[in-house]
């Protein structure tokens, strides 16, 4: 492999774990509260198709980011009525917003599809993005790439080094104690939950404005359900995230490159590589129980009920 | 006046019921109100959705068909999840099934001996219970996170089913197209009726709804089971073997799905094809949720999830609705159950502003 | 031209229900020509069904009020397929199936419906009532080659793949055939992805061919995807099934493209004057079935009028893309000098001609 290839390997690596890394980045903070939600494939969706039909009507770029990151808020509200208001089973209210915003993305999005739209342009920094090898990575992408960035850094920041991150964890932990101190449980995770749906949103939008501008039914594939397993995969701790999305990002690109370079595996057993590394490394990584156990949110997934 | 909440002191069995009837009355209404919002009229609408695809008998013979692999998986998915091990791999133990069973097969193509079939059957079920006993392995010996190595496992399990059905399982004779041979009628799952579709496998799965209502009901497994899913330390205060439970039940389930994956291949599609399910494993974990983890609630919950999916194909012919109302109507159904099932554990009453009212019914 | 439900009001009760159910069948009763069409994909896929589609449209419009079609989308190809092809025989007197995969049940419900007529894309099995089409797409890809060849720099060509199945393969060695004919350096980097449609994944395979040098992207999957990235990385591309020019309009430099339209027209005329037949039709430019979509302003003009060349020749049948002499990989002459490959050669590839980089997955 010359340095070429490695270079734009790297850079291609980038890209497929963007979405990733944003979904998860928002699924995370939505886990550390202590509510698990499913839906992350279903706000996907939703987010992907507004984007792309606000930014097709408006042929504005970024409406159809905002519009992304606020449907995935609204969807994420429909989740939070369930499953914080009426305690329903998180794991189940998760999957029924998953199966809604398929169907529902569908629906609506019909008028849109085989619709071509620019994308998202690249923005190449000058002299940062000549350096070698990761140069290209780094600093000649498009802006929602550089917007992950940001976001990963300010969830890593917020998360460890803030006051509203202690209250997060607080209340994912231990609710009770939280209550006990005067926290309100109920808006701190309504809260985390919609960060989450708006990151799914992100996502989605991503998808159909940027990696690949154009929509159509089911377009995320299945990249929702990825992202909720890096959460776990990560033993949600944020930096683990980032470096879970692009592993499995590179990942699903080596895989096609093997086969470009004449490897003479069947492709199907090629495919199977991304999800054996991903089983292997989390079997690395969780072999040490206490270690987990550190990291999960000691309530995650279960129902809040207030004591009156 | 004002609506309040009060938590009831314990689980309403009037409103246990009631739930899902009134989630569906819901559902109805929604969707006559999406028919009216295409321009068709409402009561048409959920006519040719709900009621003519079951109108005549052919039409019930194939909501059987359609439900049973549903209902398999489902009911190895609602032991799983009562005891708290989320399963959500029973799409790949259900493709491993389909693949290692028709594997057995196409080495029995010439046979005529009646061990044939349950040889075949057999194989695709352990195949199931092997793939199911991965993540349960990794769980007990390595402290992974089933939701996760399950979901892995049901991508490499395609890819493996794509790699057989692409390469050695193809059929010779099949001008190098991506199937295997036709299965004789030696391997071929006997029909209940002649003339219609609806197999052995339907009273498989009808078997395996007896059988868990047997073991959560009856047996001391069952009791484990549930304890496990409740309280895992009480499970372990009380001496309970966990990490034997864990085993047992994604055993079971997998060996469910199996048998639903190679009752599938063996059955209504007669060889091994690329698209075996579409995605009965991923309906089996709603219908799952819906039927409660009840036995007899996951098995209506299958034949709705079955008649919904039979609907919207209806929908399409009949009146040209989009396609993506039948997932809508999923969606929709699941969240007015979660919504109703809230009126298990609580009650809504109208009431009157004033403090008064409240102390004197208290 | 959906049937339509008017007479039936917003609740009546139980009574209007029935009436709903009246007027829905009594609706098929007229004597117009029903066709119905099975789609393996959502219509809006922007590649093989949404073509099919377009055809069913034009179709319509062709024929007007003699005709009355119905569709059903996204059907698997696994056991739902012979209900909804089952449900459209019932109440239609012409029947479409438009993948591979339906292959086998639209033989086993043909049975069943002896005076229904069925026609079957891309098989290869027929009977006294299923007749089977397809596109002779080799013929736009072999014109795709030539032009690759003109205007490859690297030498290096990607083709983002589907499915090893035959028809890819034949696609795959057409176009290498075309290029190496005016560019003996030019090789093909082959990557199969697994799916039909699934955007994301044939951008990232695009990618990967674009990071090993490829400065030409060819596609058999159903997205623009690939085009897109070549768009955005400065390589040209070709199109697949629909002009996709405006997905990289500085990129497309054009595509081979299908038109199912003309023949669905003729095939309804000949069930309505009773002169249909259950036989073969594989149809290329000649038929006006496949047509390359119109040429980039990039390609200078001496190529274009070469590439028009060749296709008079294809049309009139002088030439042939097939025609000997034809190395395999290993550089042997399989097909000699003076020869063309028969149809069935040609429709059962499963080996890559000289100038394809890389084993054929078995």
């Amino acid at each position: 492999m010359d340095i070429d290839l490695i270079t734009n390997i790297l850079f291609a690596m980038v890209r497929t774990g963007t979405p990733l890394l944003l979904v998860a980045l928002g699924e995370l903070v939505c886990e550390k509260s202590g509510v698990l939600n499913l839906g992350q494939e279903g706000m996907m969706l939703m987010g992907a198709m507004a984007g792309f039909a606000i930014a097709f009507t408006t042929g504005n770029l970024w409406f159809g980011v905002a519009a992304g990151i606020a449907v995935g808020m609204l969807m994420s509200l429909l989740f939070g009525f369930l499953a914080l208001n009426l305690n329903a089973n998180q794991v189940a209210s998760g999957l029924a917003l998953t199966i809604f915003g398929a169907g529902l993305s569908a629906y609506i999005g019909s008028d849109f599809v085989g619709k071509p739209l620019t994308g998202m342009e690249a923005w190449v920094i000058p002299v940062l993005s000549d350096i070698p090898l990761i140069g290209k990575a780094l600093f000649a992408q498009d802006p929602l790439v550089y917007l992950s960035f940001i976001l990963f850094g300010a969830v890593f920041i917020f998360i460890y080094h803030s006051r509203p991150g202690l209250i997060l964890k607080a209340v994912g932990e231990s609710p009770d104690s939280a209550v006990a101190v005067g926290l309100s449980v109920i808006r701190v995770r309504y809260l985390a939950v919609m960060f989450g749906g708006a990151m799914a949103g992100l996502g989605g939008a991503y998808l159909s404005l940027a990696y690949t501008p154009l929509w159509s039914d089911n377009m995320t594939a299945g990249r929702g359900w990825i992202a909720l397993a890096l959460v776990v995969f990560a033993s949600w701790r944020v930096g683990r995230v980032l470096l879970g999305a692009y592993l499995f990002g590179a990942a699903s690109i080596l895989h096609l490159v093997m086969q470009g370079l004449g490897v003479s595996v069947s492709s199907n057993l090629l495919a199977t590589l991304p999800y054996m590394a991903t089983i292997i490394v989390l079997v690395l990584l969780s072999s040490n129980q206490a270690r987990i156990k550190l990291f999960a949110p000691m309530s995650l997934g279960k129902p809040f009920h207030k004591t009156q | 006046m004002s609506l309040s909440i009060q938590r009831r002191a314990e689980e309403s069995r009037v409103m246990s019921y009631c739930s899902p009837l009134l989630a569906l009355v819901l559902t109805l209404i929604t969707g006559a109100l999406l028919f009216w919002v295409q321009g068709e009229s409402p009561l048409g609408g959920l006519y040719t959705f709900f009621i003519l695809p079951v109108a005549d008998l052919y039409g019930l013979s194939e909501l059987g068909v359609k439900a049973a692999p549903i209902l398999l998986c489902a009911t190895g998915l609602a032991i799983c999840y009562r005891a708290n091990v989320w399963n959500i791999g029973a799409e790949g133990q259900l493709l491993m099934g389909a693949l290692i069973g028709s594997w057995a097969a196409l080495n029995f193509l010439e046979t005529t001996s009646s061990w044939a079939l349950p040889l075949v059957l057999l194989t695709g079920a352990f195949a199931g219970m092997a793939w199911g006993a991965i993540p349960a392995l990794l769980k007990n010996h390595f402290n992974t996170n089933e939701i996760l190595t399950t979901i892995m496992l049901n991508y490499i399990a395609l890819n493996l089913l794509l790699f057989g059905v692409h390469g050695p399982l193809k059929d010779p004779a099949g001008f190098n197209f991506p199937e295997s041979a036709l299965f004789t009628e030696g391997i071929t799952l006997p029909v209940l009726m002649e003339g219609y579709r609806l197999h052995l496998g339907a009273l498989f799965a009808l078997l395996a709804v007896a059988v868990i209502w047997v073991v959560l009901s009856r047996t001391f497994i069952g009791f484990q089971i549930r304890v496990l899913g409740l309280d895992s330390s009480a499970a372990h205060y009380a001496g309970f073997r966990e990490k034997k439970l864990v085993l047992l039940v994604l055993l079971f389930s997998g060996g469910m799905a199996g048998l639903a994956g190679v009752s599938e291949v063996t059955g209504p599609i007669g060889q091994l094809v690329p698209t075996v399910s579409p995605g009965y494993g991923y309906s089996a974990i709603i219908v799952a949720f819906l039927g409660r983890l009840h036995p007899v609630g996951i098995l209506l919950a299958s034949l709705l999830m079955a008649l919904v999916y039979m609907g919207s194909e209806m929908g399409q012919i009949e009146m040209g609705l989009p396609l993506a109302l039948g997932g809508l109507f999923q969606g929709v159904l699941l969240f007015y159950l979660l919504a109703c099932d809230f009126l298990i554990l609580y009650r809504i009453r109208w009431q009157r502003a004033d403090t008064n009212a409240v102390a004197s019914e208290a | 031209m959906k049937t339509r439900l008017t007479s039936a009001g917003l609740l009546r009760g139980a009574a209007s229900l029935l009436l709903a159910a009246a007027v829905s069948s009594s609706a098929f009763a007229a004597d117009k020509l029903k066709i119905g069409f099975v789609y393996v994909g959502p219509i809006g896929d922007a590649g093989w069904t949404y073509e099919h589609d377009l055809g069913r449209q034009e179709m319509e419009a062709a024929l007007g009020d003699k005709i009355e079609t119905s569709y059903v989308e996204s059907v698997s190809e696994g056991a739902d397929s012979e209900r909804v092809i089952r449900k459209l025989a019932q109440s239609h007197d012409l029947v479409f199936t438009t993948s591979f995969g339906y292959m086998n049940p639209t033989l086993k419900v043909a049975k069943a419906f002896p005076k229904g007529a069925f026609m079957h894309a891309t098989g290869y099995k027929r009977s006294k009532n299923v007749g089977t089409y397809s596109a002779r797409f080799y013929e736009g890809r072999y014109l795709t080659g030539v032009i690759a060849g003109h205007m490859t720099k690297t030498n290096t060509i990607g083709y983002v793949a589907a499915f090893p199945i035959p028809e890819v393969v034949q696609g795959i060695n057409a176009f290498t055939l075309g290029m190496r004919s005016v560019n003996p350096k030019a090789e093909v980097k082959v990557v199969w992805i697994n799916s039909w449609y699934d955007p994301a994944k044939e951008r990232e395979a695009a990618e990967a061919l674009i990071a090993q040098g490829a400065d030409i992207i060819n596609q058999h999957t159903d997205s623009p995807a690939p085009v897109q990235a070549a768009e955005e990385k400065g390589v040209y591309a070709f199109g697949y099934d629909s002009d996709m020019t405006a997905f990289g309009p500085k990129a497309h430099l054009t595509g081979s493209v299908v038109h199912w339209g003309g023949f669905y027209t003729e095939t309804a005329k000949a069930v309505l004057d009773g002169t249909w037949k259950a036989d073969d039709t594989w149809g290329g430019m000649a038929a006006d079935m496949v047509k390359m979509a119109p040429y980039n302003a990039a390609i200078p003009k001496d190529v274009v009028a070469q590439v028009e060349g060749l296709k008079t020749k294809i049309i009139d049948g002088s030439f042939h893309p097939f025609q000997g002499p034809i190395k395999n990989q290993q550089g042997k002459v399989v097909v000699p000098e003076g020869t063309t490959m028969k149809d069935g050669e040609i429709l059962s590839f499963n080996w890559y001609v000289e100038g394809v980089q890389g084993e054929l997955p078995k």
